[in-house]
Protein backbone atom coordinates (compact mmCIF):
# COMPACT_ATOMS: atom_id res chain seq x y z
CA UNK A 1 0.00 0.00 0.00
CA UNK A 2 1.17 3.44 -0.62
CA UNK A 3 1.32 5.86 2.22
CA UNK A 4 -1.74 8.03 0.53
CA UNK A 5 -3.40 4.80 1.09
CA UNK A 6 -2.72 4.47 4.67
CA UNK A 7 -3.52 7.67 5.44
CA UNK A 8 -6.71 7.26 3.57
CA UNK A 9 -7.30 3.86 5.20
CA UNK A 10 -6.31 5.61 8.92
CA UNK A 11 -9.38 7.95 7.97
CA UNK A 12 -11.71 5.58 7.10
CA UNK A 13 -11.02 3.96 10.38
CA UNK A 14 -11.70 7.16 12.49
CA UNK A 15 -14.71 8.32 10.80
CA UNK A 16 -16.29 4.44 11.27
CA UNK A 17 -15.09 5.05 14.85
CA UNK A 18 -16.88 8.48 15.45
CA UNK A 19 -20.12 6.60 13.81
CA UNK A 20 -19.97 4.13 16.02
CA UNK A 21 -19.80 6.35 18.94
CA UNK A 22 -23.07 8.71 17.10
CA UNK A 23 -24.67 5.35 16.81
CA UNK A 24 -24.72 4.75 20.41
CA UNK A 25 -25.56 8.36 21.67
CA UNK A 26 -28.73 7.69 19.46
CA UNK A 27 -29.37 4.63 20.87
CA UNK A 28 -28.94 5.78 24.30
CA UNK A 29 -31.00 9.06 23.36
CA UNK A 30 -33.91 6.55 23.00
CA UNK A 31 -33.17 4.22 25.98
CA UNK A 32 -32.76 7.78 28.31
CA UNK A 33 -36.22 8.75 26.81
CA UNK A 34 -38.15 5.79 27.22
CA UNK A 35 -36.86 5.32 31.19
CA UNK A 36 -36.57 9.37 31.68
CA UNK A 37 -32.85 8.05 32.54
CA UNK A 38 -31.17 11.32 33.64
CA UNK A 39 -27.82 9.46 34.51
CA UNK A 40 -27.95 8.52 31.24
CA UNK A 41 -28.48 11.86 29.46
CA UNK A 42 -26.29 13.52 31.20
CA UNK A 43 -23.45 10.96 30.04
CA UNK A 44 -24.72 11.39 26.51
CA UNK A 45 -24.04 15.86 27.30
CA UNK A 46 -20.86 14.57 28.19
CA UNK A 47 -19.73 12.00 25.34
CA UNK A 48 -20.71 14.91 22.89
CA UNK A 49 -17.65 16.24 23.79
CA UNK A 50 -15.96 13.36 21.96
CA UNK A 51 -18.20 13.66 18.93
CA UNK A 52 -16.71 16.94 18.79
CA UNK A 53 -13.22 15.61 19.29
CA UNK A 54 -13.31 13.31 16.44
CA UNK A 55 -14.98 16.15 14.05
CA UNK A 56 -11.75 18.42 14.72
CA UNK A 57 -9.75 15.28 14.11
CA UNK A 58 -10.95 14.20 11.18
CA UNK A 59 -11.40 17.74 9.52
CA UNK A 60 -7.48 18.29 10.33
CA UNK A 61 -6.36 14.77 8.93
CA UNK A 62 -7.99 15.89 5.61
CA UNK A 63 -6.52 18.54 5.56
CA UNK A 64 -3.29 17.32 6.02
CA UNK A 65 -3.69 14.83 3.70
CA UNK A 66 -4.63 17.80 0.90
CA UNK A 67 -1.55 19.85 1.68
CA UNK A 68 1.01 16.82 1.86
CA UNK A 69 -0.42 14.37 -0.89
CA UNK A 70 -2.52 17.00 -2.94
CA UNK A 71 -5.07 13.30 -3.73
CA UNK A 72 -6.81 13.36 -7.04
CA UNK A 73 -9.90 10.86 -8.37
CA UNK A 74 -11.30 8.37 -5.63
CA UNK A 75 -9.17 9.53 -3.23
CA UNK A 76 -9.74 13.21 -3.59
CA UNK A 77 -13.83 12.21 -3.50
CA UNK A 78 -12.83 10.05 -0.59
CA UNK A 79 -11.95 13.09 1.28
CA UNK A 80 -14.21 15.04 -0.03
CA UNK A 81 -17.18 12.96 1.07
CA UNK A 82 -15.35 12.29 4.56
CA UNK A 83 -15.41 16.24 5.20
CA UNK A 84 -19.43 15.84 4.67
CA UNK A 85 -20.10 13.11 6.57
CA UNK A 86 -17.89 14.36 9.41
CA UNK A 87 -20.10 17.40 9.55
CA UNK A 88 -23.15 15.18 9.01
CA UNK A 89 -22.76 13.79 12.01
CA UNK A 90 -21.73 16.00 14.36
CA UNK A 91 -24.56 17.28 13.48
CA UNK A 92 -26.87 14.04 14.35
CA UNK A 93 -24.26 14.15 17.84
CA UNK A 94 -25.91 17.49 18.51
CA UNK A 95 -29.45 15.72 17.97
CA UNK A 96 -28.68 13.24 20.27
CA UNK A 97 -27.52 15.64 23.06
CA UNK A 98 -30.58 17.84 22.13
CA UNK A 99 -32.82 14.94 23.22
CA UNK A 100 -30.66 14.45 26.36
CA UNK A 101 -30.97 17.70 27.51
CA UNK A 102 -34.80 17.53 27.09
CA UNK A 103 -34.56 14.27 29.57
CA UNK A 104 -32.33 15.82 32.33
CA UNK A 105 -35.08 18.30 32.84
CA UNK A 106 -38.10 16.53 32.24
CA UNK A 107 -42.24 17.20 32.10
CA UNK A 108 -43.68 16.40 36.05
CA UNK A 109 -46.08 13.62 35.37
CA UNK A 110 -45.30 13.00 32.11
CA UNK A 111 -47.77 10.74 29.87
CA UNK A 112 -46.17 8.07 28.53
CA UNK A 113 -49.04 6.73 26.19
CA UNK A 114 -47.40 9.69 23.99
CA UNK A 115 -44.73 7.92 22.44
CA UNK A 116 -46.51 5.32 20.91
CA UNK A 117 -49.75 7.63 19.84
CA UNK A 118 -47.39 9.27 17.84
CA UNK A 119 -45.12 6.91 16.49
CA UNK A 120 -41.86 7.91 18.57
CA UNK A 121 -40.47 5.05 19.20
CA UNK A 122 -41.01 3.71 15.60
CA UNK A 123 -39.29 6.78 14.58
CA UNK A 124 -36.64 6.58 17.04
CA UNK A 125 -35.65 2.63 16.14
CA UNK A 126 -35.54 3.93 11.98
CA UNK A 127 -33.58 6.33 12.77
CA UNK A 128 -31.05 4.38 14.68
CA UNK A 129 -31.05 1.54 11.73
CA UNK A 130 -30.55 4.08 8.42
CA UNK A 131 -27.80 5.23 10.53
CA UNK A 132 -26.37 1.90 10.72
CA UNK A 133 -27.18 1.51 7.42
CA UNK A 134 -25.01 4.02 6.27
CA UNK A 135 -22.06 3.11 8.02
CA UNK A 136 -22.65 -0.57 6.88
CA UNK A 137 -22.64 1.10 3.16
CA UNK A 138 -19.71 3.22 3.82
CA UNK A 139 -17.12 0.55 5.21
CA UNK A 140 -18.71 -1.70 2.55
CA UNK A 141 -18.99 0.73 -0.27
CA UNK A 142 -22.63 -0.13 -0.65
CA UNK A 143 -24.46 2.10 -2.99
CA UNK A 144 -27.18 -0.22 -3.03
CA UNK A 145 -27.58 -0.08 0.43
CA UNK A 146 -26.91 3.85 0.40
CA UNK A 147 -29.69 4.31 -2.17
CA UNK A 148 -31.86 2.15 -0.07
CA UNK A 149 -31.82 5.13 2.75
CA UNK A 150 -33.28 7.40 0.88
CA UNK A 151 -36.68 5.41 0.75
CA UNK A 152 -36.08 4.67 4.21
CA UNK A 153 -35.59 8.83 5.32
CA UNK A 154 -39.06 8.85 3.42
CA UNK A 155 -41.24 6.59 6.39
CA UNK A 156 -39.71 8.95 8.75
CA UNK A 157 -40.78 12.28 6.96
CA UNK A 158 -44.19 10.81 6.56
CA UNK A 159 -44.38 10.43 10.85
CA UNK A 160 -43.14 13.86 10.94
CA UNK A 161 -45.93 14.93 8.82
CA UNK A 162 -48.50 13.15 10.53
CA UNK A 163 -47.32 14.39 13.84
CA UNK A 164 -48.52 17.71 13.76
CA UNK A 165 -52.17 16.41 13.16
CA UNK A 166 -51.57 12.90 15.74
CA UNK A 167 -50.18 16.40 18.28
CA UNK A 168 -53.60 17.94 17.64
CA UNK A 169 -55.80 15.61 18.38
CA UNK A 170 -54.06 14.62 21.71
CA UNK A 171 -54.23 18.60 22.87
CA UNK A 172 -58.21 18.25 21.89
CA UNK A 173 -58.98 15.81 23.98
CA UNK A 174 -56.71 16.45 26.86
CA UNK A 175 -56.01 20.35 26.73
CA UNK A 176 -53.65 19.53 29.94
CA UNK A 177 -50.96 17.18 27.75
CA UNK A 178 -49.82 20.47 25.77
CA UNK A 179 -46.64 20.36 27.16
CA UNK A 180 -45.92 16.75 27.16
CA UNK A 181 -47.08 16.98 23.31
CA UNK A 182 -45.03 19.60 22.65
CA UNK A 183 -42.23 18.27 23.81
CA UNK A 184 -42.65 15.13 22.10
CA UNK A 185 -43.01 16.77 18.76
CA UNK A 186 -39.33 18.42 20.03
CA UNK A 187 -38.51 15.27 19.11
CA UNK A 188 -40.12 14.04 16.60
CA UNK A 189 -38.79 17.21 14.47
CA UNK A 190 -35.12 16.76 16.07
CA UNK A 191 -35.41 12.91 14.59
CA UNK A 192 -36.77 13.79 11.02
CA UNK A 193 -33.49 15.99 11.09
CA UNK A 194 -31.73 12.26 11.65
CA UNK A 195 -33.18 11.32 8.82
CA UNK A 196 -32.20 14.47 6.56
CA UNK A 197 -28.33 13.87 7.85
CA UNK A 198 -28.10 10.65 7.22
CA UNK A 199 -29.78 10.51 3.37
CA UNK A 200 -26.75 13.54 2.76
CA UNK A 201 -24.47 10.68 3.85
CA UNK A 202 -25.95 8.28 1.24
CA UNK A 203 -25.64 10.93 -1.21
CA UNK A 204 -21.84 11.67 0.12
CA UNK A 205 -21.24 7.66 0.00
CA UNK A 206 -22.69 7.52 -4.01
CA UNK A 207 -20.32 10.48 -4.91
CA UNK A 208 -17.23 9.05 -3.18
CA UNK A 209 -17.86 5.70 -4.56
CA UNK A 210 -19.86 6.14 -8.35
CA UNK A 211 -18.62 9.94 -8.56
CA UNK A 212 -22.15 10.90 -9.11
CA UNK A 213 -24.04 13.70 -7.56
CA UNK A 214 -27.13 13.59 -6.66
CA UNK A 215 -27.73 16.64 -3.57
CA UNK A 216 -30.57 18.70 -5.01
CA UNK A 217 -31.82 16.09 -6.96
CA UNK A 218 -35.52 14.64 -7.40
CA UNK A 219 -36.11 11.70 -4.85
CA UNK A 220 -36.98 9.24 -8.60
CA UNK A 221 -34.23 10.33 -10.14
CA UNK A 222 -31.72 9.15 -7.13
CA UNK A 223 -32.19 5.45 -7.84
CA UNK B 1 -15.90 25.19 -31.28
CA UNK B 2 -12.36 24.88 -31.09
CA UNK B 3 -10.62 23.19 -34.66
CA UNK B 4 -8.48 20.40 -34.50
CA UNK B 5 -4.73 21.78 -35.06
CA UNK B 6 -2.82 18.33 -34.57
CA UNK B 7 -4.44 14.90 -35.75
CA UNK B 8 -2.72 11.55 -35.34
CA UNK B 9 -4.05 8.74 -37.25
CA UNK B 10 -3.73 5.03 -36.64
CA UNK B 11 -0.38 6.44 -35.68
CA UNK B 12 1.96 3.77 -35.05
CA UNK B 13 5.98 3.97 -33.53
CA UNK B 14 8.74 1.62 -33.88
CA UNK B 15 12.69 1.01 -32.50
CA UNK B 16 13.81 -1.87 -34.68
CA UNK B 17 11.38 -4.11 -33.94
CA UNK B 18 10.39 -2.77 -30.97
CA UNK B 19 6.77 -1.00 -30.84
CA UNK B 20 6.77 1.50 -28.81
CA UNK B 21 3.54 3.84 -29.60
CA UNK B 22 0.62 1.75 -31.18
CA UNK B 23 -2.52 2.57 -32.82
CA UNK B 24 -2.35 6.27 -31.17
CA UNK B 25 -5.94 8.15 -32.31
CA UNK B 26 -6.05 11.72 -30.77
CA UNK B 27 -7.19 15.18 -32.10
CA UNK B 28 -5.53 18.07 -30.74
CA UNK B 29 -7.80 21.89 -30.33
CA UNK B 30 -5.78 24.83 -31.21
CA UNK B 31 -4.79 27.21 -28.16
CA UNK B 32 -5.21 24.79 -25.60
CA UNK B 33 -2.77 22.93 -23.52
CA UNK B 34 -2.54 19.05 -23.69
CA UNK B 35 -0.23 17.30 -20.89
CA UNK B 36 0.93 13.49 -21.88
CA UNK B 37 1.73 11.86 -18.73
CA UNK B 38 2.45 8.21 -18.18
CA UNK B 39 4.86 5.80 -16.69
CA UNK B 40 8.72 5.80 -18.29
CA UNK B 41 8.96 3.86 -20.99
CA UNK B 42 4.98 4.58 -22.47
CA UNK B 43 5.76 5.29 -25.36
CA UNK B 44 4.78 9.40 -24.69
CA UNK B 45 8.26 11.03 -25.56
CA UNK B 46 8.28 9.14 -28.75
CA UNK B 47 5.15 10.35 -29.73
CA UNK B 48 5.74 13.99 -28.59
CA UNK B 49 8.86 13.50 -30.88
CA UNK B 50 6.84 11.90 -33.95
CA UNK B 51 4.15 15.10 -34.26
CA UNK B 52 7.59 17.32 -35.39
CA UNK B 53 9.02 14.21 -37.32
CA UNK B 54 12.02 14.11 -34.43
CA UNK B 55 11.40 10.40 -33.80
CA UNK B 56 12.53 9.54 -37.63
CA UNK B 57 15.90 11.19 -36.94
CA UNK B 58 17.22 8.14 -34.56
CA UNK B 59 18.63 5.47 -36.32
CA UNK B 60 16.09 2.25 -36.61
CA UNK B 61 13.44 4.23 -35.85
CA UNK B 62 10.21 3.82 -37.85
CA UNK B 63 6.90 5.15 -38.00
CA UNK B 64 3.19 4.66 -39.48
CA UNK B 65 0.27 6.30 -39.67
CA UNK B 66 -0.70 10.05 -39.73
CA UNK B 67 0.15 13.06 -38.15
CA UNK B 68 -1.78 16.23 -39.63
CA UNK B 69 -1.07 19.37 -38.94
CA UNK B 70 -4.33 21.68 -39.92
CA UNK B 71 -5.22 18.72 -41.83
CA UNK B 72 -1.99 18.48 -43.75
CA UNK B 73 0.42 15.29 -43.54
CA UNK B 74 3.57 15.85 -41.74
CA UNK B 75 5.20 12.91 -43.74
CA UNK B 76 4.69 14.92 -47.01
CA UNK B 77 6.34 17.83 -45.54
CA UNK B 78 9.58 19.07 -45.53
CA UNK B 79 10.84 18.00 -41.99
CA UNK B 80 12.29 21.51 -41.47
CA UNK B 81 9.17 23.21 -42.52
CA UNK B 82 6.85 20.68 -40.03
CA UNK B 83 9.74 21.94 -37.08
CA UNK B 84 9.36 25.64 -38.03
CA UNK B 85 5.52 25.01 -37.72
CA UNK B 86 6.41 22.59 -34.63
CA UNK B 87 8.70 24.01 -32.36
CA UNK B 88 10.35 21.93 -29.66
CA UNK B 89 11.56 22.22 -25.84
CA UNK B 90 13.35 20.32 -24.20
CA UNK B 91 14.03 18.60 -20.61
CA UNK B 92 17.30 20.24 -19.49
CA UNK B 93 17.91 23.97 -20.52
CA UNK B 94 20.04 24.07 -23.84
CA UNK B 95 20.83 27.35 -24.90
CA UNK B 96 23.94 27.47 -27.16
CA UNK B 97 26.39 28.01 -24.61
CA UNK B 98 28.87 30.11 -26.87
CA UNK B 99 26.12 32.83 -28.46
CA UNK B 100 24.92 35.83 -27.06
CA UNK B 101 21.05 35.73 -25.56
CA UNK B 102 20.18 37.81 -28.65
CA UNK B 103 21.61 35.05 -30.73
CA UNK B 104 20.39 32.44 -28.95
CA UNK B 105 17.00 33.99 -29.76
CA UNK B 106 17.22 33.82 -33.62
CA UNK B 107 19.49 31.23 -33.83
CA UNK B 108 16.58 29.16 -35.75
CA UNK B 109 16.72 31.60 -38.40
CA UNK B 110 20.86 31.92 -38.54
CA UNK B 111 21.05 27.81 -38.76
CA UNK B 112 18.44 27.83 -41.34
CA UNK B 113 20.30 30.16 -43.40
CA UNK B 114 17.43 33.02 -43.21
CA UNK B 115 18.91 36.30 -43.19
CA UNK B 116 16.89 39.05 -42.01
CA UNK B 117 17.37 43.34 -41.77
CA UNK B 118 19.38 43.86 -38.15
CA UNK B 119 15.30 46.09 -37.15
CA UNK B 120 13.73 42.88 -38.00
CA UNK B 121 15.85 40.79 -36.18
CA UNK B 122 15.87 43.25 -33.11
CA UNK B 123 11.71 43.45 -33.67
CA UNK B 124 12.19 39.28 -33.25
CA UNK B 125 14.04 39.28 -30.35
CA UNK B 126 12.18 41.69 -28.44
CA UNK B 127 8.84 40.11 -29.09
CA UNK B 128 10.18 36.47 -27.90
CA UNK B 129 11.83 37.52 -25.70
CA UNK B 130 8.78 39.72 -24.32
CA UNK B 131 6.31 36.51 -24.42
CA UNK B 132 7.94 34.42 -22.20
CA UNK B 133 8.42 37.26 -19.89
CA UNK B 134 12.67 37.44 -20.08
CA UNK B 135 12.65 40.67 -21.75
CA UNK B 136 12.56 42.66 -18.75
CA UNK B 137 15.38 40.35 -16.96
CA UNK B 138 17.87 40.73 -20.10
CA UNK B 139 16.48 43.82 -22.33
CA UNK B 140 20.12 45.60 -20.83
CA UNK B 141 22.47 42.03 -20.98
CA UNK B 142 21.63 40.61 -24.61
CA UNK B 143 25.30 40.43 -25.61
CA UNK B 144 26.15 38.16 -22.67
CA UNK B 145 26.17 34.39 -23.27
CA UNK B 146 23.22 32.53 -22.60
CA UNK B 147 24.96 30.45 -20.13
CA UNK B 148 25.17 33.11 -17.64
CA UNK B 149 21.48 32.71 -17.28
CA UNK B 150 19.36 31.35 -14.35
CA UNK B 151 18.02 27.38 -15.20
CA UNK B 152 14.72 28.84 -15.11
CA UNK B 153 16.04 31.60 -17.43
CA UNK B 154 17.39 29.27 -19.90
CA UNK B 155 14.50 27.17 -19.93
CA UNK B 156 13.03 30.64 -21.26
CA UNK B 157 15.11 31.62 -23.60
CA UNK B 158 14.60 27.99 -25.04
CA UNK B 159 11.35 29.06 -25.05
CA UNK B 160 11.85 32.03 -26.70
CA UNK B 161 14.04 30.52 -29.50
CA UNK B 162 11.20 28.14 -30.29
CA UNK B 163 8.53 31.07 -30.17
CA UNK B 164 11.02 33.65 -32.61
CA UNK B 165 10.59 31.02 -35.89
CA UNK B 166 6.56 31.93 -34.71
CA UNK B 167 5.21 28.03 -34.92
CA UNK B 168 1.57 27.05 -34.73
CA UNK B 169 2.54 24.35 -32.35
CA UNK B 170 5.10 23.61 -28.94
CA UNK B 171 6.12 20.26 -27.88
CA UNK B 172 7.68 20.32 -24.29
CA UNK B 173 9.03 17.10 -22.84
CA UNK B 174 9.40 17.59 -19.11
CA UNK B 175 10.46 21.07 -19.56
CA UNK B 176 10.45 21.90 -15.64
CA UNK B 177 12.27 19.00 -14.42
CA UNK B 178 15.30 20.16 -14.03
CA UNK B 179 14.13 23.49 -12.38
CA UNK B 180 13.44 24.74 -9.06
CA UNK B 181 9.82 25.07 -7.83
CA UNK B 182 10.16 29.15 -8.23
CA UNK B 183 11.65 28.75 -11.87
CA UNK B 184 8.81 25.91 -12.46
CA UNK B 185 5.82 28.14 -11.18
CA UNK B 186 7.00 30.86 -13.55
CA UNK B 187 7.37 28.56 -16.73
CA UNK B 188 4.09 27.02 -15.52
CA UNK B 189 2.32 31.27 -15.79
CA UNK B 190 3.89 31.39 -18.96
CA UNK B 191 2.12 28.20 -20.27
CA UNK B 192 -0.87 30.51 -19.27
CA UNK B 193 0.37 33.55 -21.93
CA UNK B 194 1.72 31.36 -24.40
CA UNK B 195 -1.48 29.22 -25.52
CA UNK B 196 -3.54 32.33 -26.47
CA UNK B 197 -1.16 32.43 -29.86
CA UNK B 198 0.46 28.44 -30.06
CA UNK B 199 -0.82 25.21 -29.08
CA UNK B 200 1.13 23.59 -25.78
CA UNK B 201 2.06 19.72 -25.85
CA UNK B 202 4.02 18.73 -22.59
CA UNK B 203 5.14 15.67 -21.74
CA UNK B 204 5.06 15.59 -17.76
CA UNK B 205 5.85 13.57 -15.12
CA UNK B 206 4.16 15.60 -12.51
CA UNK B 207 0.80 15.18 -12.30
CA UNK B 208 0.12 18.28 -10.31
CA UNK B 209 1.87 20.54 -13.28
CA UNK B 210 -0.82 18.11 -15.91
CA UNK B 211 -3.45 18.92 -13.26
CA UNK B 212 -2.72 22.97 -13.04
CA UNK B 213 -1.36 23.65 -16.36
CA UNK B 214 -3.22 22.06 -19.08
CA UNK B 215 -6.72 22.01 -20.54
CA UNK B 216 -6.56 18.04 -21.64
CA UNK B 217 -4.54 15.36 -20.52
CA UNK B 218 -3.50 12.08 -21.99
CA UNK B 219 -2.78 8.92 -20.26
CA UNK B 220 -0.52 6.42 -22.16
CA UNK B 221 0.27 3.20 -21.02
CA UNK B 222 2.15 0.42 -22.73
CA UNK B 223 2.33 2.41 -26.21
CA UNK B 224 -1.41 2.98 -26.14
CA UNK B 225 -3.45 5.91 -25.40
CA UNK B 226 -5.42 4.58 -22.99
CA UNK B 227 -7.49 7.99 -21.84
CA UNK B 228 -7.61 11.39 -23.24
CA UNK B 229 -10.45 13.48 -21.96
CA UNK B 230 -10.86 17.29 -20.02
CA UNK B 231 -7.88 17.62 -17.46
CA UNK B 232 -11.09 18.02 -14.72
CA UNK B 233 -12.54 15.01 -15.39
CA UNK B 234 -9.17 12.97 -15.70
CA UNK B 235 -7.97 13.70 -12.57
CA UNK B 236 -11.74 13.86 -10.55
CA UNK B 237 -13.34 10.96 -12.32
CA UNK B 238 -10.90 9.03 -14.94
CA UNK B 239 -12.88 6.53 -16.87
CA UNK B 240 -10.05 3.47 -17.24
CA UNK B 241 -8.93 1.54 -13.72
CA UNK B 242 -5.13 2.02 -15.52
CA UNK B 243 -5.76 5.70 -15.16
CA UNK B 244 -7.12 5.83 -11.88
CA UNK B 245 -4.18 3.47 -10.69
CA UNK B 246 -1.81 5.76 -12.22
CA UNK B 247 -2.80 9.16 -11.16
CA UNK B 248 -3.78 7.99 -7.32
CA UNK B 249 0.04 6.11 -6.97
CA UNK B 250 -1.37 2.49 -7.03
CA UNK B 251 0.45 1.72 -10.39
CA UNK B 252 2.12 -1.78 -10.41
Amino acid sequence: MTQLENEIQAVKVELVSMWNLVESQLQKSRAAMLNFDRDLAREIVTKEKRVNAFELKLDRDCEDIFALYCPVAIDLRFLLAVLKINNNLERIGDIAEGIAKYIIEPIKDFDHSLFAKTDLIKMFDDSIKILADGRMAFEKEDTILARSIFKKDEVLDIINQDAIERISECIKENPDLMKDALYVLSIIRKLERVGDQTKNIAEEIIFYIEAKVLKHQQESSKN
Amino acid sequence: MESTIVKSVDYNAYFGDNHVVKNVNIEIPRNNVIAVMGPSGCGKTTFLRGINRMHELIPGATAKGKIMLNNEDVMEMHPIFVRLKIGMVFQRPNPFPNLSIYDNVIAGYKLNGIKLPKAEKDKIVEHSLTRVALWKEVKDSLTKKGSFLSGGQQQRLCIARAVAMEPEVLLFDEPTSALDPISTSTVEELFHELKKNYTLIIVTHNMQQAARVSDRTAFFYMGELVEYDNTKQMFTNPTDIRTQNYITGRFS
